[in-house]
């Protein structure tokens, strides 16, 4: 049996090929599309897997330490330490400023971490290069979305910092790359005034005759120094030891401590539920839309393609040549050029899909969705070409 | 004539196809969570490391001196400013002594009319002694002419009478004589307490030194111990080091040093711990040290200027050594991924000390030999599949 559709797209297969790539370059933007919204959810995840944390103790009564500001003494970690069932504990503060390099600078997050070594809290989880932070001062780890090199030498602040490891996907959940730093230059980071502002900071608490006493020598002196000084951290990442449940130790540590403790799932809903839920919404309406798009072009150019042959269309029933045939050859055709569309669309989004700031996750799943989407849609296509064709009156023919 | 036509435009399309398939299943295989993770591996060896510490701190004066008046008073007097080399000994300001210099004139003529006091004291001595010789000898007389009964015995009597009264006369002008000595020299020793505490308002620099402060000018007033001058001796420069407690293991006095100046950031002087504090600073949790200089560098650094310190403990004995990135905490566990038949398999280990290089000691749970996942692309977990990429490379990957 001859196959009609297989004989008409052999007849213009160079058009039906093009139809079929410029079809599939729009799925490749939807395919696109789900695959930022993943990125988003995944770099969600992977802030809260990276910080190796089982809970994060913050200030009572906020959603810290990324939804919100939040800062405790840098000490509570001891105590914490203490409780039942905690394995490691360790203070980290995060801070999103611009970071100096060269000539420009770059919008990125800096955290700050004991450098008690890979596998602690609050470390990046593998690098790709470098060492992590030995000990040392002024050392970075930074995330290879912030463009900087092994050695590089970045400013923050008023000190000036090495860049000795690089790390992979440790972004906020604003798309900006993490710079580890050790802890206590993150916190002198965070409250450091520049200069000038300590100057004036100065000359206002000497003007002060309470804290300027002629009779009380070094008041001055011990006030000045304790307005410089910054004992507070955001939060306190903490690690269960196995076989302790989350919810048991997160609720000892609110009861005793007096101080907000979130779980994994709880840190995972406020991540993904608050934080990237109206960019989720609106890629998920743009992700809609364009797929509405998508199907309407693809019932289009199927009707358009079974019009530009109508007369041939006619000339077959004319012939004698049954509904079913006719059916089947529209149909096969749409289903080929959603088949030719879906492929180079996939060929198209993973190819482009390093070249986003952001993260962009194209996920098996999606793409299986998306192909059985694809088919659906051309399909549900093909039956107006269809239902146009079957129409026709064979008279056209000749009539034409 | 058709059907090669047909054939043709079969290959036509095929020709496109087919690639486009191709090329469909490697993107399918080579990218999202299907593709192999990129890695690098290195083979563990057994190495000395030679761990280093790293302290910041400041630049102080080993000894401050801070000079200043034992009285309130007015300063009259300041002859020396900042970064003025002193000696000791050096008057470097005074105190407005108010009266006391008339004090002590008044003092010193008192001292003078007690030494004239003592002149006329004498002269009575003298008068009493020549009466108490001359009466002496009459009593003597007479009783030798009442012996030959030449006188009577009333006459004898009246002579002895002279002498005693002059013989008291002459104990009493000696008792004067003293009393008025030791009333000079209880002056004289007030006369001495004046004169010290007019040298007290001096202020002298105790030791060779350099001026860091003058906090006081003519004029002010000043109360009793508030510094006035401040000075350091420039060779006992040291410097104040806080370690973190996390990385202190191995501080002791005698290690040597390496000093990093905020302000020469390319160079480094030699220097040496002179002793670790045997008091933590409890809030910050720091170890305190004191690092020397070998040599105090020239022209002298800013007391208070920032330092890096970084001081190099001896070569620790050989261990199986890998690159801090190796390291993972894969459900609570810490240990490294290994590479075995090109499948991964997670081994717990034992750490031990790390140098500033990012090299590691693993005291137990893996041998020399073994290949261990370095740098990954993405995290690694039992079943990952991964492509080694150069063997060895330090550069990581990129």
């Amino acid at each position: 049996m001859i196959s009609l559709a297989g004989r008409d797209i052999l007849h213009g297969w160079g058009r039906f090929l093009l139809t079929g790539v410029g079809l599939g370059l729009l799925i490749g933007v939807t395919l696109s599309m789900a695959g930022i919204y993943r990125g988003m959810v995944d770099d969600a995840n992977v802030l809260i897997d990276s910080s190796g944390a089982d809970l994060w103790v913050v200030q009572q009564g906020t959603l810290g330490p990324y939804a919100e500001p939040s800062s405790i003494y840098e000490d509570t970690y001891r105590g914490i330490r203490g409780m039942q069932g905690v394995a490691r504990a360790a203070n980290v503060t995060y801070l999103t400023m611009q970071v100096r390099h060269a000539e420009s600078d770059v919008r990125a997050m800096v955290v700050g971490v004991v450098p008690g070594g890979a596998g602690e809290p609050g470390q990046p989880g593998f690098l790709i290069a470098g060492h992590h932070l030995s000990g040392s001062r002024y050392e970075v780890v930074a995330d290879g979305k912030a463009g900087f090199a092994l050695d590089d030498v970045v400013t923050i602040r008023r000190n000036r910092y090495r860049v000795v490891g690089l790390t992979r996907r440790m972004v906020s959940s604003g798309g900006d790359p993490m710079l580890f730093i050790p802890l206590k230059e993150a916190q002198q980071a965070q409250f450091l005034k520049d200069n000038d502002a300590l100057l004036q900071q100065r000359r206002r608490t000497e003007a002060n005759p309470l804290f300027n006493r002629p009779a009380v020598p070094g008041l001055l002196e011990a006030v000045i120094a304790s307005q410089t000084t910054n004992s507070f951290v955001n939060a306190v990442l903490v690690q269960l030891k196995p076989g302790y449940d989350p919810e048991v130790a997160a609720e000892n540590i609110q009861r005793w401590k007096r101080l907000q403790v979130y779980t994994r799932s709880q840190m995972r809903t406020i991540l993904v539920d608050k934080l990237i839920a109206t960019s989720a919404k609106q890629i998920g309406m743009f992700l809609v839309i364009l797929s509405i798009v998508s199907a309407a072009i693809v019932a289009f150019i199927i009707y358009t393609m079974t019009m530009a042959k109508i007369r041939e269309i006619a000339v077959l029933k004319l012939i004698g040549t049954k509904n079913r045939v006719i059916a089947s050859m529209i149909l096969q055709q749409a289903v080929g050029l959603g088949a030719i569309g879906f492929v180079v669309g996939k060929i198209a989004a993973t190819l482009w899909s390093p070249f986003f700031p952001r993260y962009v996750l194209l996920e098996p799943g999606d793409a299986i969705r998306g192909f059985l989407a694809v088919m659906v849609i051309s399909v549900m296509a093909s039956i107006l070409a269809i239902t146009a064709a079957l129409k026709v009156d064979p008279a056209e023919a000749i009539g034409g | 004539m058709k059907m090669k036509a047909v054939n043709k435009k079969m290959v036509g399309l095929f020709a496109v196809l087919l690639p486009l398939l191709v090329l469909f299943f490697y993107v399918a295989l080579r990218s999202g969570p299907l593709a192999p993770v990129p890695v690098t591996v290195v083979t563990v060896e057994k190495k000395q490391i030679s761990p280093v510490l790293f302290g910041i701190g400041t630049l102080e004066a080993r000894y401050v001196y801070r000079i200043g008046s034992v009285a309130s008073g007015r300063v009259k007097l300041i002859t020396v400013d900042v970064g003025d080399v002193v000696h000791a000994g050096q008057v470097v300001g005074e105190i407005d002594p108010v009266d006391l210099d008339e004090r002590m004139n008044a003092q010193l003529s008192v001292i003078k009319r007690s030494e004239a006091q003592i002149r006329s004291t004498e002269a009575q001595l003298r008068d009493a002694a020549a009466r108490k010789k001359f009466t002496g000898g009459q009593e003597t007389r007479y009783r030798l002419l009442l012996s030959a009964r030449a006188v009577s015995a009333e006459s004898v009597e009246a002579k002895h009478q002279e002498a005693e009264i002059a013989r008291a006369s002459a104990s009493a002008a000696e008792a004067g004589v003293s009393a008025a000595r030791q009333e000079l020299a209880s002056l004289k020793a007030e006369y001495q307490g004046l004169v010290k505490q007019r040298h007290t308002l001096l202020l002298v620099a105790p030791v060779d030194g350099l001026v860091t402060a003058r906090q006081a000018e003519q004029g002010n007033t000043v109360l009793a111990g508030q510094t006035i001058i401040e000075m350091i001796n420039p060779r006992s420069l040291w410097i104040d080091v806080r370690f973190d407690q996390l990385q202190s293991a191995g501080l002791n006095a005698a290690l040597p040093a390496r000093i990093t100046l905020r302000s020469q950031p390319g160079h480094s002087f030699s220097g040496m711990v002179k002793r670790v504090e045997p008091l933590a600073d409890r809030i910050t949790e720091e170890i305190l040290a004191k690092v020397l200089f070998t040599v105090v560098p020239e022209p002298l650094p800013p007391v208070g200027e920032l330092c890096e310190v970084t001081v190099s403990l001896p070569p620790l004995p050989a261990f199986p050594v890998v690159p801090d990135a190796s390291l993972h905490r894969v459900d609570g566990r810490l240990g490294v991924w290994i590479v075995e038949h090109s499948g991964l398999r997670f081994v717990e280990v034992r750490t031990g000390m790390a140098d500033r290089d990012g090299n590691l000691q693993i005291l137990g749970g893996l041998q020399a030999g073994a290949r261990v996942v370095v740098y990954s692309k993405s995290a690694l977990h039992a079943g990952s599949r991964i492509s080694i990429l150069n063997h060895n490379s330090k550069e990581g990957i990129q």
